[in-house]
């Protein structure tokens, strides 16, 4: 048995730090007032105690300002840590422009990672310390919730949508990574281990490990073996809409409503393409449930992504808004 | 004060007005079948204890070798179902509730004594569902039966258990139902709303909760019912469902239903400060608008549960300042009860213990409910044991501090009997020192990032955890203490006067235990509740009350 009592997690991660200042900020309120409600109930009970069977206590009229001023300080301290709170919380949200894409799938009972260059890895994640690292996170089966405890980061992996989160590590070492959501008999094993490099070691580690082709050229083969590129030309949106440079746009939907491409979007219609019809299309494209796993979406939607960056000219889209 | 029973010929109390098993198994008495009552959630406790026992003891060492994850699964998932839907929510408004909103009303039975009846046997055709499959090997998917988990993956008894927790809420409906309409209606006059007893504006507003919120519970079972057979395609996303959507129809009612475990311990705490310290509450209108407010914005926080699901981040934020607002008439209560203390005469009483005991703990709980709400917090701490020992300060360290407060200041009345000092102010101090040992480290291990609900853990963590059990065997020694002293404090006790605390309320007002009807003649209530005052007839009483 280890008898260290370890108080404090690590930190590791640009977040880590602000979570816990307004931890140790709730922290030192909740022990003031602790301290403030305790004390004075001690002291009430001990200095008033009863002392003759037939004591009465003496009789008190409600006192409007003490009713106020003890529901109004309360309020304003909660309102503070609110917007403190809710401060960090967007920040957790709101990805860098330039952070690198990373993809993680939940899957009973393991962590799946993949790079941007294609590296593949199982319940080991290695990054770059320094980088904004995007997460864009799903499951294959039940709710997950990915973990990093020393990044002060939590998001659910939940099956048929992607969640994203990001973070940017701030020291190198080895961190753990938990499943915080049940999931089953397993639960307590889908663990892992984030690694932080230097940059420089990440890149050899990178190369070390050269995968064949990036995420997205695995997404380009999928998407003439799968044929969507039967419909969806680089050149022509008679059939279907071309698909470069849809990723994050507003799209134009057939019943008048606008939806932003996100990657949910673009899942939702590769495997549910009636559920959003886009706008001067017919609805010919046949649904995919089932003949995907979780990582050739993945790929798929890599490289739907990464079209149209080289693509200078694309003729008119009737579905693009604005 | 006036003893009501003063007509010459003693009436049989309600213990004695019939006897036989028929008699109580179909009596139509409230004070009856709050015992019913009492019986069944008290063994429920004593199921559900048991799990926490041995999750306990699975959890003392760091690898998960004293059980299989799957049998620790539907350990921890059975401890949270038994005893948040069959004692938590029952705990105090079916037994402590039934037996005192009559009498403190000055009302013979409630409104509807054979629904109230009849919610006792739905109660427990509920728990006999869940007995089964608890017999057959259980559930497995956690008390919160998150999709798409329970309706595709888990191969355990899901439906049996969830029509038991369906039927089972049936009974807290009724009890709901029973209790708006009664203190609406059948207040004995001069018994202005002004004038109840702060017992049963807290149950007022819980009834509130039941009511409202029941329903939607029902109908989230009975969809992750038909999801699981028929593939109806609401939750699982492989049928075009969102397992999301799941989570705001349980939280819906989960979240409230938090407001109805702790509410009517709320309201034992106030009938208990009161009495101990000699003197009227301080802010009355503060406490009982509070229970209103809380019963009502207790609606509308349902999404602090799912700030890391992907929800909305303006939902979120909403949410967040939402859950704050609805700590403050929380809040409010608490220094309410801390300035009735100023210049009491505060005696040092076993229920009082529980009472002090409880604004300790509950305020705890609260705080760290505070930091839950804070949405950069909760990133972190959410799903860890940080929340579990948050949960368990409110509804352990509150509810339960509550109901053992209130059988304690109540069983004289109810029960006719006394029961030991000694022992029964050892159990409360041992309770409260057992309970901050168990749930204390968890914090800690929360914030260091423990997931719930692991069966297995990082080694560097077990001196917490053993802590924690430490503490928890602590505790189960001192819930199993007035067990015994009050098992034998039935037969053996000292028997107990009328009004053995000195208290005001038209409870002690009556002999102990009551007779069937409780009053014999109509009271007529003209004065305000807890009138601890001379000008308003109050007379001390001149002997202690007699323990052992
Ligand atoms: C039979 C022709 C056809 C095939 C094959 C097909 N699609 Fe489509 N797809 C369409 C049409 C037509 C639309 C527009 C109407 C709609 O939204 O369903 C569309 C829409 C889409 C959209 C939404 C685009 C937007 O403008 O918002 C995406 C993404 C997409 N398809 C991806 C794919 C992928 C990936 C594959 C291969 C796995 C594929 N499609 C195969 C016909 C096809
Ligand atoms: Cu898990
Ligand atoms: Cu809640």
């Amino acid at each position: 048995m280890n008898f260290d009592i370890p108080l404090f997690p690590e930190s590791a991660s640009s977040l880590a730090s602000q979570v816990d200042n307004i931890y140790f900020f709730a922290l030192g309120v909740s022990v003031v007032f602790s301290v403030l409600i305790a004390g004075t109930i001690f002291f009430f009970a001990s200095r008033y105690k009863r002392r003759r069977v037939d004591e009465m206590g003496t009789p008190e009229q409600t006192n409007m300002m003490l009713e106020l001023t003890w529901s109004v300080i309360p309020l304003l301290i909660m309102l503070f840590m609110f917007a403190w709170g809710t401060k960090v919380y967007l920040e957790s949200y709101r990805v860098p422009r330039d952070a690198d894409q990373y993809y993680v799938v939940g899957k009973r009972w393991m962590w799946k990672f993949q790079h941007p260059e294609g590296n593949r890895e199982i319940n080991t994640f290695h990054v770059p310390k320094g980088r904004p690292i995007e997460l864009i996170i799903t499951s294959e089966d039940v709710i997950h919730s990915l973990f990093i405890p020393a990044f002060r980061m939590k998001r659910d992996a939940v099956p048929g949508r992607y969640n994203t989160a990001w973070f940017e590590a701030t020291k190198t070492g080895t961190y753990d990574i938990f499943c915080a959501e049940y999931c089953g008999t397993e639960h307590s094993l889908m663990v892992g281990k984030v690694i932080v490099m230097e940059p420089y070691e990440y890149d050899d580690w990178l190369q070390g490990n050269k995968p064949e082709q990036s995420l997205a050229s695995s997404g380009a083969e999928l998407f003439e073996a799968k044929a969507c590129h039967t419909c969806h030309r680089l050149d022509s949106n008679a059939r279907a809409p071309i698909l470069a440079n849809i990723a994050g746009k507003p799209r134009l939907l057939q019943n008048g409503k606008t939806v932003d491409a996100t990657d949910t979007y673009l899942r939702e219609s590769i495997m549910n393409p009636k559920a959003k019809i886009v706008a001067g299309y017919q609805p010919i494209m046949p649904t995919f449930q089932g003949q995907l796993t979780e990582e050739q979406l993945l790929e798929l939607i890599s490289y739907i992504k990464n079209l149209g960056a080289d693509q200078a000219q694309t003729p008119a889209d009737p579905a693009a808004e604005g | 004060m006036t003893p009501l029973v003063s007509t010459g010929k003693r009436i049989p109390d309600y213990l004695n007005a019939a006897y036989g098993l028929k008699s109580w198994l179909f009596t139509t008495d409230h004070k009856r079948i709050a015992l019913l009552y009492m019986a069944s959630v008290t063994m429920f406790f004593f199921l559900g204890g048991l799990m926490a026992v041995l999750i306990r003891l699975e959890l003392v060492t760091p690898q998960g070798d004293l059980v299989e994850p799957d049998v620790y699964n539907r350990l921890f998932t059975m401890h949270g179902i038994i005893m948040v839907f069959f004692f938590l929510i029952p705990a105090i408004p079916a037994t402590l509730g039934n037996f005192l909103i009559p009498i403190m009303i000055g009302a013979k039975d409630l409104a509807f004594p054979r629904i109230n009846l009849g919610s006792w046997y739905v109660y427990n055709a509920g728990g006999l569902f869940t007995m089964y499959s608890i017999l057959n090997g259980g559930v497995d998917t956690g008390w919160t039966f998150y999709t798409p988990f329970s309706t595709t993956f888990s191969n355990t008894y899901v439906l049996a258990t969830g029509l038991g927790i369906f039927i089972t809420g049936f009974s807290s409906i009724m009890t709901g139902l029973n209790f708006l309409v009664t203190i609406h209606r059948m207040r004995a006059p001069g018994l202005t709303w002004f004038r109840l007893p702060l017992f049963v504006w807290a149950h007022y507003a819980t009834s509130i909760i039941m009511l409202l919120g029941t329903p939607v519970l029902a109908i989230t079972v009975l969809l992750v019912a038909l999801e699981r057979s028929f593939h109806i395609g609401v939750f699982d996303p492989a049928y075009g469902g969102d397992p999301i959507l799941f989570q705001h129809l349980f939280w819906f009612y989960s979240h409230p239903a938090v407001y109805i475990m702790v509410l009517p311990a709320m309201g034992v705490i106030s009938e208990l400060i009161t009495c101990f310290a000699r003197k009227r509450v301080f802010g009355y209108r503060f406490i009982a608008y509070s229970s209103v407010a809380i019963a009502v914005l207790g609606f509308l926080v349902w999404g602090h549960h799912m700030f890391t699901t992907g929800q909305s981040i303006y939902a979120s934020t909403i949410f967040s300042v939402l859950s704050m607002l609805v700590a403050v008439p929380s809040a409010i209560k608490v220094f309410n009860w801390t300035a009735t203390l100023y210049r009491g005469s505060i005696s040092w009483d076993t229920p009082m213990l529980y009472a002090l005991g409880f604004i300790g703990l509950f305020t705890i709980g609260g705080l760290t409910g505070v930091m839950l709400a804070t949405l950069g917090i909760d990133i972190h701490v959410h799903d860890t044991y940080f929340v579990v020992a948050h949960f368990h300060y409110i509804m352990v360290g509150g509810t339960i501090m509550g109901y053992l407060g209130g059988i304690h200041f109540w069983w004289p009345k109810i029960t006719g009997r006394m029961y030991p000092a000694f022992w029964s102010k050892f159990a409360a101090i041992t309770i409260f020192i057992g309970f901050n040992l168990t749930f204390f480290p968890q914090f800690i291990l929360g914030y260091m990032g423990m997931p719930r609900r692991y069966h297995a853990y990082p080694d560097e963590w077990q001196v917490l955890n053993v802590m924690s059990s430490a503490g928890a065997s602590i505790l189960g020694v001192g819930y199993l203490i007035p067990m015994i002293y009050l098992a034998w404090s039935m037969r053996y006790g000292p028997r107990a006067e009328a009004n053995p605390w000195g208290a005001v309320g038209l409870e002690w007002e009556i002999q102990s235990p009551p007779t069937a009807h409780n009053f014999e003649t109509e009271p007529v209530v003209d004065k305000e509740a807890y009138a601890y005052t001379a000008e308003q007839g109050y007379v001390p009483p001149t002997k202690e009350a007699e323990f052992v």
